[in-house]
C-alpha cells in the first residue's frame, strides 16, 4: 500500500460544477493522504455531496481534475471509478431493498470476480469456487459491520442503524482504497455514533482511507484528522479539528455574520 | 382486505365457478382446451418475460417487442427456406435444421434488440418518461415496415417441421394431444427455468436485480449499467424469438402484423403478472394463454380480444400491482 512514493491517496485541482447559472462546486482544490481519516464539513447545500458525486463520477466536473493514485480520473464512469478503488455510501440510505443483505454484499464483490458469463451459465467448478468464496468474504464483511445474524433477511427489513451499516459492508465489498462516507451518524442515537466511531477506526486499520461527510461535530472532531470546510461550493477552511472549530470563518457559515 | 381485493376475488372467484361447472359437464371438451390454452400461454409467457424484465430495469414498456417476436419468425422462415426440408417427413435433415435456425435466430433477434435499445432509448434514457415510450411506438412501426416491404401483407408460410400426423398424436382419456403440444410446452418451460436459474444464480443476473432496484448504487459497486441493459434487452429477445419460432412451428401461418396483437396480449400477461416481476410473467402468460381458449370455446372467439383486454382493464383497476406483485421476489 506504500509503494507509491505519493502519499496522497486523492487529489482535487480546482475542481468546479456548475449546473446552468448555479455554481455548485467552487473551484475546491484539497487533498487526502493515506490512511488517515477525512472529514467535509459545511451547512446544509454547501455542495458536499455534490463534490462527492463530482468524485465518483455520477457528475462530470465542469472544470479541474480528480486524481486517484496520481492517475486523472476526471470524467471516468461510476463503475469505472468503483474499479479504480473508490466506494461510498449515500446520504439517504440507497440499498437494493429487495435482496438480501449477503447479496447485497455479493453485488459489490462481483467487481473483482473473474469468471465470465458463461462460467455462471454452466457452473463451471472454477466459478462454483469463486462464488463460495465470494459468500465466505461477503459474511465476513457482515461480521466486521456487526449485522452477520441478519444477513438472509432482505435489507429493508433491517432496522435503520444496520442498514447504514450494511451499505458501508457492501461498499468495502469492493475493496476500495478510499471510502466515502456520506453523512453515516445520520439519525444515530449517541451510543450508536459511538460505534460508529469504532467502526471508521477498524476500516482504516484494513488499510482503507476515510473520507467522511458529517453534521454532527461530536463524530467529526473526534475521529477525523483533517477537516475541509464548504460554503457556497467554496473551500473556507482547511486543517486539524482544533484550528477549523475556532477560525471565524467557520462560525460565520454555521451561525451568521453577527451584526 | 380492502373493497378493490374483494372485487378481484370475487372476479377470479366467478371465473373458476364457471370453469369448474365446464369440467364436470364435459370434462373431454374442456381438457382438451386445457391442452390449446398451455400451449398458447406457453407462448405468450415466453414473450410476456421480454416485456417484464425491460420494464424492471428502465420502466420502458418496449413496444417494438412484440414485432421482434413476429420478425424472428419471419427470419427462422427465410431461413428454413435455404434447405430443403420435408414437411412430411422427420428425418436428421429437418432435426439438424431445426437444431441450427433456434440459436442462429436467437441470437440474430437479440442483436437487433441491442441495437434498438442503443438507437431509440439509450440516447433518451435521462429524458421524460414519455419520450422513449414513443420511440418505442416508432420502432414497433419501423420493423413491422420492415417485414411489409419483405413480404407485403401476404400470409407468411412457416414449414410445419415437428413430426405431426399419425404416428405423433394421441388420444388419452378422449383427449387429442400432438406431439407439437408437448413440444411448445416442454421448450417454454426449459427456457423459463434456464432464465429463473440465470437471473437467480449468476453474476450478471445480481447485476440485472441490483440495477433495476437503484442504478446509481449500482453503477458505484463497479456494474457497467448500461452493458447490463443491454443484456436484459438480449435475453428478452433471445426468448421472444424462440417464442417467434415455436409459434411458426406451432400454427405455421403469420403475416407482418402478428406482433400488435401478440405483443398487446403478451403484455396484457406482463401487467395480469405484475409488471417488473418475472415469475409474474411466465404465470401471466400461461393464464392468458388459457383464458383464451376458454373464451375462444365457451363464449366465441369474437369476444376474446374484448374479454383479454377486460381483464387488462380489471387488473388495473382491482389489483394495479398484478398477481404476484410488481417488484422482483427473492428466493
Amino acid at each position: 500500500m506504500t509503494d507509491n512514493l505519493d502519499d496522497n491517496i486523492l487529489v482535487l485541482n480546482n475542481v468546479t460544477k456548475r449546473f446552468g447559472g448555479l455554481v455548485a462546486v467552487d473551484d475546491v482544490s484539497l487533498s487526502i493522504k493515506r490512511g488517515e481519516i477525512f472529514a467535509l464539513i459545511g451547512p446544509n447545500g454547501a455542495g458536499k455531496t455534490t463534490l462527492f458525486n463530482n468524485v465518483t463520477g455520477l457528475f462530470k466536473p465542469t472544470s479541474g481534475h480528480v486524481i486517484l493514485n496520481g492517475k486523472d480520473i476526471t470524467g471516468s464512469k461510476p463503475h469505472e471509478v468503483a474499479r479504480l478503488g473508490i466506494a461510498r455510501t449515500f446520504q439517504n440510505i440507497r440499498l437494493f431493498d429487495y435482496m438480501t443483505c449477503l447479496d447485497n454484499v455479493r453485488v459489490g464483490r462481483h467487481v473483482r470476480m473473474h469468471s465470465k458469463l458463461w462460467d455462471g451459465l454452466f457452473k463451471l467448478p472454477a466459478e462454483r469456487r469463486e462464488e463460495a468464496r465470494v459468500t465466505e468474504e461477503a459474511m465476513e464483511l457482515l461480521r466486521f459491520v456487526g449485522i452477520a445474524r441478519q444477513a438472509h433477511q432482505y435489507a429493508r427489513n433491517l432496522p435503520y442503524g444496520q442498514q447504514r451499516r450494511l451499505e458501508i459492508a457492501r461498499a468495502l465489498a469492493t475493496e476500495p482504497k478510499l471510502l466515502l462516507l456520506d453523512e453515516p451518524a445520520a439519525g444515530f442515537t449517541p451510543q450508536e455514533k459511538v460505534e460508529l466511531m469504532a467502526l471508521v477506526r477498524k476500516i482504516l486499520d484494513r488499510g482503507v482511507t476515510v473520507w467522511l461527510i458529517e453534521h454532527d461535530m461530536k463524530v467529526v472532531m473526534g475521529i477525523s484528522e483533517r477537516i475541509v470546510v464548504l460554503d457556497h461550493g467554496e473551500k473556507i477552511a482547511e486543517g486539524p479539528p482544533e484550528e477549523v472549530r475556532t477560525d471565524p470563518r467557520v462560525i460565520e457559515a454555521y451561525l451568521g455574520k453577527s451584526a | 382486505m380492502t373493497f378493490t381485493d374483494y372485487g378481484f376475488y370475487v372476479l377470479c372467484g366467478t371465473a373458476i365457478v364457471l370453469l369448474a361447472t365446464q369440467a364436470v359437464l364435459d370434462p373431454r371438451t374442456f381438457f382438451q382446451v386445457l391442452d390449446f390454452g398451455i400451449a398458447d400461454g406457453a407462448i405468450y409467457a415466453l414473450v410476456a418475460l421480454g416485456y417484464t424484465m425491460v420494464y424492471g430495469i428502465i420502466e420502458l414498456i418496449n413496444f417494438a417487442h412484440g414485432d421482434i417476436f413476429t420478425l424472428s419468425a419471419v427470419i427462422g422462415s427465410a431461413i428454413l427456406g435455404f434447405f430443403t426440408v420435408s414437411e412430411n417427413t422427420f428425418s436428421l435433415t429437418e432435426f439438424v435444421t431445426l437444431l441450427l435456425v433456434f440459436p442462429v435466430v436467437m441470437l440474430m433477434i437479440g442483436g437487433i434488440n441491442v441495437t434498438i435499445e442503443r438507437v431509440a432509448y439509450r440516447p433518451l434514457r435521462n429524458a421524460p418518461r414519455l419520450a422513449p415510450l414513443i420511440t418505442a411506438i416508432g420502432m414497433s412501426f419501423i420493423v413491422e415496415g420492415v417485414m411489409y416491404l419483405w413480404h407485403g401483407s401476404a400470409i407468411i408460410h412457416f414449414p410445419d417441421l415437428l413430426p405431426h400426423g399419425p404416428g405423433f398424436q394421441t388420444y388419452i382419456g378422449g383427449v387429442f394431444f400432438t406431439f407439437k403440444d408437448i413440444f411448445v410446452i416442454v421448450a417454454a418451460v426449459i427456457l423459463v427455468s434456464l432464465l429463473a436459474v440465470f437471473i437467480n444464480a449468476s453474476k450478471l443476473g445480481k447485476a440485472m436485480r441490483a440495477t433495476a432496484q437503484d442504478r446509481d448504487a449500482a453503477q458505484l459497486m463497479g456494474i457497467d449499467i448500461n452493458r447490463t441493459i443491454s443484456a436484459t434487452f438480449f435475453i428478452g429477445a433471445v426468448l421472444a424469438a424462440a417464442g417467434g419460432i415455436i409459434y411458426g412451428l406451432y400454427f405455421n401461418n403469420l403475416d407482418y402484423h402478428l406482433g400488435f396483437s401478440v405483443g398487446l396480449i403478451a403484455f396484457t400477461a406482463a401487467v395480469f403478472g405484475g409488471i417488473g416481476n418475472i415469475p409474474g410473467a411466465a404465470l401471466g402468460g400461461l393464464l392468458i394463454g388459457l383464458v383464451k381458449a376458454f373464451s375462444d370455446n365457451y363464449v366465441g372467439s369474437r369476444w376474446t380480444h374484448i374479454i383479454v383486454f377486460s381483464i387488462l382493464i380489471a387488473v388495473l383497476v382491482f389489483r394495479p400491482t398484478g398477481l404476484l406483485g410488481m417488484r422482483v421476489p427473492e428466493k
